[in-house]
């Protein structure tokens, strides 16, 4: 059960959050230019890292809001937070 | 008469408090203090259970936890028993009753027993070899097994307790209340540190308090004295809470601890009533100190599980703290010093002590030549070959080890006796520190398993981190208690400490025997009956993962989960197969460390309070007249509203004429309702439904289709424009806050330039769905001055208007293809709105009619009900409703999945009706549709998602999802069931008033 430092609530227990998958995959802006290939890549591909991950997670039963993590998934060690639109930092 | 083996009074023990309990039918007496175990051993009873495999009678092996052997079935036959406790950690009160498992018809005489003399025919992956075939043929298999197997019975009534959960956050935990816990708990508190100090056992001090060695002084005392004193000083301290009876069952990450707190399983029955019996404390600690000590290791010899042999270290427990002697013959098998000390403490209290075997050629210690000194004779470089007695030991052969240790020479020498205790040496308790998630190193020297780091938010301290000896205990201590908690003196620093030295090591996994292996019984997991000879029968048969070993041999896997024989496992599969301990690793430890009860895990959350559940405002009303409710998430609906003894059929029929034929009126509070504003909210429906709403003009409703970002049908429901920038969007009851999670997850991360705020409002309304050809009457007369003429309010509008002063939104929408309103009022006048309208409607014989009768109008009509018609592989096209599919609009969440090859396909399953040629056979929903009755396997071309008899066109109705359905009307297909094939005909799914004209009837 992790404790997550929400950036806008604070530490709270795991239990409060939602995961989101997999951080950083952007909505494509025109999707109707994309091939069949193209789309299933950004709609089925998931990396699912043994390792450094970076994550959305979502204060669900808290404040609502989706923030990114940085997680080690291979010991749960939780490397970093950070907003929505801010930069991932720097491995 | 039984004999009483009680040899001096002990503090522990109130031997004025004498109780007495049953164990298997038969009155036996203890006293306040005793465990179960105790004071069958005072009345000298040893056998207590059966083996699980073999059937072998099984004694009392330890004093704690770790028991293998001794699990009983407490208070069998009434509603608070419970199987497969530890007969160690049950502590006795008046009126208890404990029983034996795995035998029968007793455990004096168990028939399964033979499967002692068969047991060369039971080896190692016995089952899986044996009944694999024929394949048909397992279910009368496991019939035999399953009788004949088993631990304990579970209850048959509900559990009468009450259980319950905490959360507790602290600055420091620490575990084991042993002479390290002790020592760290009050450092902790003394830095102002708020701690919190648990244990399983109920009374502090762990193995110290009965730690008499003459040789061991702390402070110039025995351990014994001077930790009674520390205990003392606890009460004093500020900051400390001390939880006994108090075991930590799993430790997660970021020092999120599960403990259970037993509270009244120690106290009679009547106390027990009304109150808590254990509680689940949930532990968020800043630093976690683990001090859960060490478990000794018993010797892996030939018939090394008869009743009367022990631990060492139970013996010396039940003498010394419970003043019990669990023999009058006794002998130490060993390969260290402690069996000394456990030999010394019976023999200064009287008791017998026959010999000690002792692997080791020599020791130099003071304790072994004190008891060199008092005459007991001592067996160096001997092992035992084998022991007798059935049911209690009677007699052991030793032998001359061999100096490499693998094998024993010269002669026979046979020693009487009725309790052997073997100590193996110590197997530090890391199983909390593992499960935390940090790994282990393996000590060469010390044959163990060590934590192979501290960090600045755990330690672990004492012999859970290999220190054994007193001194080594205190120094390093000290030391990581300064690091830890950053402090730069302790108590420590001042306490002096004299240790009687161990100074000779031999460690052997298995012992040899005179007989070959095969011929032998060396137990290594007692609970499972797995022996060396198995574990090496899974290694010649080419298994190596430990892992795999343990699975294929079970060892490990009992309810004690391997505590006392995992690491001679390990160590006879390293010997075997030639390769390092360390590298071969350990088994998963996994939580939890000892068993819990279901009602601990689940506390407060049983019965009405398993799940919440949430109810409309007019739930009420619903009650008082005899409603059905169903389940529909969390909410609780008016499923329908029997009269006079109706079946749910008959009432359903009523309804839905009534409904049609005049007015019904339907609690429709539950549907989500969430509200959206911002200068952008038109062009966020347009992304997140699949039809334009950039035209729909203010006070007009819009149904519309939501899709995940797959094409696949995700929710629908009515949405109103409020304002130019407000809208009311409703949702199906199930999704409600699913559609909201997803609406936010697009705006906070996709879309955050938009201007739109969501709010669920879906709690604040409450909804009555007014519908019929006389609604529009009724609402007249509840509403007199709002012109309802179809120009002034057309199908698909709003209007705001007031009920005497009461504010309400009137949406004239139809689920059910009737003229309808769905009158919105503030939650709390919900009921009142209620009922004026069933007063209004009184002329009219209005009807309340629930989510069945709802259900099978909306079916009529052809309408979906997501999740019902849908199961999200279903594309709009598949619904056949491409009508609501914007082809103008640039992009919506879902539509570029529309025109993957996959969706497009022509064969895809499409939402079809279907009329059975018998007007008057009711399909059963799921159903599964074929096209062909003679062939062998068939195709499955669909199933049925909808199914009522419509009481309105008098036929039965159906609607079903057919591969290439679309194409097929006028199409007959066929419903295999179990007793006959029902034909029936493709048909379009809209049964009832094709052209809508009822909406404005």
């Amino acid at each position: 059960m992790f404790l997550i430092n929400c950036p806008y609530c604070g530490e709270r227990d795991q239990q409060e959050f939602k995961a989101g998958g997999e951080a950083h995959i952007e909505r494509p802006k025109q999707p109707t230019e994309l091939s069949d290939d193209e789309w299933a890549e950004y709609l089925f591909m998931r990396k699912n890292i043994k390792g450094v991950q970076f994550e959305r997670w979502n204060h669900a039963h808290g404040c609502r809001k989706w923030f990114n993590m940085v997680r080690d998934t291979s010991n749960d060690e939780i490397k970093a937070i950070y907003k929505m639109g801010e930069k991932p930092p720097s491995q | 008469m039984t004999k009483n083996l009680r040899v001096k009074s002990s503090e522990y023990i109130d031997e004025t408090n004498r109780i007495s309990f049953k164990f298997n039918g038969k009155t036996y007496h203890g006293f306040k203090g005793d465990t179960l175990a105790s004071a069958l051993l005072a009345n000298d009873v040893h056998l207590v259970g059966r083996s699980f495999k073999y059937h072998r009678p099984r004694g009392i092996m330890t004093s704690g936890s770790e028991e293998p052997n001794a699990i009983v079935q407490i208070n069998p036959g009434n509603n608070r028993t419970e199987p497969n406790v530890r007969a160690t950690e049950v502590e006795i009160y008046e009126g208890l009753e404990a029983s034996s498992q795995n035998c029968w018809p007793s455990v004096e005489f168990d028939i399964g027993g033979i499967n002692n003399f068969l047991s060369p025919f039971f080896p190692a992956g016995f089952y899986y070899k044996t009944f694999m075939w024929p394949a048909s043929f397992w279910e009368k298999y496991e019939f035999f097994i399953r009788h004949s197997a088993g631990l304990g019975k579970s209850p048959t009534s509900s559990d009468p307790d009450i259980y319950d959960h905490r959360n507790i956050h602290c600055d420091v935990l620490v575990v084991g209340a042993g002479i390290s816990g002790i020592l760290a708990a009050k450092n902790s508190a003394k830095n102002n540190f708020k701690t919190l100090l648990v244990d399983e056992k109920n009374e502090l001090g762990g193995s110290t308090v009965f730690e008499n060695n003459e040789f061991n002084k702390i402070n110039n005392k025995t351990p014994s004295e001077w930790i009674k004193k520390e205990i003392e000083e606890l009460k004093n301290i500020k900051n400390l809470e001390i939880k006994t009876r108090t075991s930590v069952a799993a430790y997660h990450q970021y020092n999120y601890l599960l403990a259970r707190e037993n509270l009244t399983d120690h106290l009679e029955v009547k106390d027990k009533t009304n109150k808590i019996r254990q509680r689940l404390l949930k532990i968020r600690a800043k630093k976690v100190i683990l001090a859960t000590g060490a478990l000794e290791r018993p010797l892996i010899f030939n018939n090394n599980d008869r009743p009367g042999i022990m631990l060492s270290s139970a013996i010396k427990k039940y003498s010394e703290f419970y003043g019990v002697a669990c023999g009058s013959k006794n002998v130490f098998f060993t390969n260290n010093d402690s069996a000394y000390e456990s030999a010394m403490s019976l023999y200064n209290k009287g008791i017998n002590v026959e010999a000690i075997i002792d692997i080791r050629e020599q020791s130099e210690s003071k304790i072994v030549k004190k008891a060199k000194e008092v005459g007991i004779k001592i067996y160096w470089s001997h092992s035992i070959v084998d022991t007798t007695g059935y049911k209690r030991l009677n007699s052991i052969s030793i032998m001359k080890l061999s100096n490499d240790g693998t094998s024993v020479t010269g002669s026979k020498i046979s020693i009487s006796c009725d309790c052997l205790g073997v100590a193996g040496g110590w197997t530090p308790a890391v199983h909390l520190y593992t499960q935390s998630g940090n790994k282990l190193k393996f000590d060469e020297e010390k044959k163990v398993f060590l934590p192979n780091q501290n960090t600045s938010e755990q330690i672990s301290v004492g012999s859970c981190s290999g220190d054994f000896k007193i001194d080594e205990i205190i120094k390093n201590l000290n030391q990581k208690l300064k690091d830890t908690l950053n402090i730069n003196e302790t108590d420590l620093d001042s306490i002096k400490v004299e240790i009687d030295h161990e100074n000779s090591k031999r460690n052997i996994w298995l012992l040899p025997s005179d007989k070959p292996l095969g011929k032998t019984k060396p137990f290594v997991d007692y609970q499972n009956d797995a022996t060396a000879k198995d574990i090496k029968l899974a290694l010649r048969e080419g298994f190596r993962s430990i892992e795999h070993v343990k699975r294929y041999t079970t060892t490990g896997m009992g309810t004690d989960q391997g505590k006392l024989g995992n690491m001679h496992a390990l160590g006879i599969i390293a010997d075997t197969a030639g390769v390092k301990m360390g590298e071969l690793g350990t088994t998963t430890f996994r939580p939890p460390y000892t068993p819990l009860t279901f009602g601990t895990i689940v506390g407060r959350n049983v019965g009405k309070f398993f799940d919440i559940f949430r109810r409309t405002p007019m739930n009420d009303w619903h009650v008082e007249n005899k409603a059905e409710f169903e389940n529909v998430g969390q909410w609780k609906r008016a499923w329908y509203y029997p009269i006079n003894g109706e079946t749910m059929h008959q009432a359903v029929q009523r309804e839905s004429k009534a409904a049609r034929e005049s007015a019904g009126i339907l609690d429709a509070s539950t549907l989500g309702k969430i509200d959206i504003q911002g200068s952008d909210a038109s062009e966020f429906l347009n992304r997140v439904y699949t039809n334009a709403w950039s035209k729909l003009a203010i006070g007009k409703c819009r149904y519309g289709l939501m899709l995940n970002e797959d094409g696949m049908v995700y929710d629908d429901g009515v949405t109103t424009r409020l304002g130019e920038n407000h809208y009311i969007m409703t949702t199906t009851t199930g999704g409600a806050a699913n559609v909201l999670g997803k609406l936010e997850d697009y705006l906070q991360t996709e879309w955050p330039e938009l201007d739109v705020y969501l709010t669920s409002v879906t709690d604040h309304y409450a909804t009555a769905s007014l519908c019929g050809p006389n609604s529009k009457k009724i609402l007249k007369k509840i509403i007199p001055d709002l012109d309802l003429s179809d120009e002034n309010f057309p199908h698909m509008s709003f209007k705001e208007a007031n009920i005497g002063s009461i504010q309400c939104r009137i949406m004239r929408i139809s689920f059910t293809g009737e003229h309808s309103y769905e009158i919105n009022v503030q939650a709390s006048y919900g009921k009142d709105l209620w009922k004026k309208c069933m007063e209004a409607g009184q002329e009219f014989n209005i009807t309340p009619y629930g989510t069945e009768t709802m259900h099978l109008l909306r079916a009529e009509k052809g309408f979906i009900i997501v999740g019902q018609d849908t199961d999200g592989t279903m594309t709009p096209i598949d619904l056949q409703m491409d009508w609501i599919v914007s082809k103008k609009k640039y992009d919506f969440i879902g539509k570029r999945s529309l025109y993957r090859s996959d969706t497009m396909r022509v064969d895809r399953k499409q939402l079809v009706g279907l009329l059975t040629d018998d007007p008057n056979i009711v399909l059963e929903e799921g159903a599964q549709i074929v096209s062909e009755l003679n062939q062998s396997p068939v195709e499955m071309l669909g199933h049925v998602t909808s199914s009522y008899f419509s009481p309105n066109l008098k036929k039965s109705i159906a609607l079903a999802v057919v591969r290439g359905g679309k194409d097929m009307m006028g199409k007959k297909l066929f419903v295999p069931m179990e007793n006959k094939n029902i034909n029936v005909t493709v048909a379009n799914p809209v049964f009832y008033d094709e052209k809508n004209e009822r909406l404005n009837a």
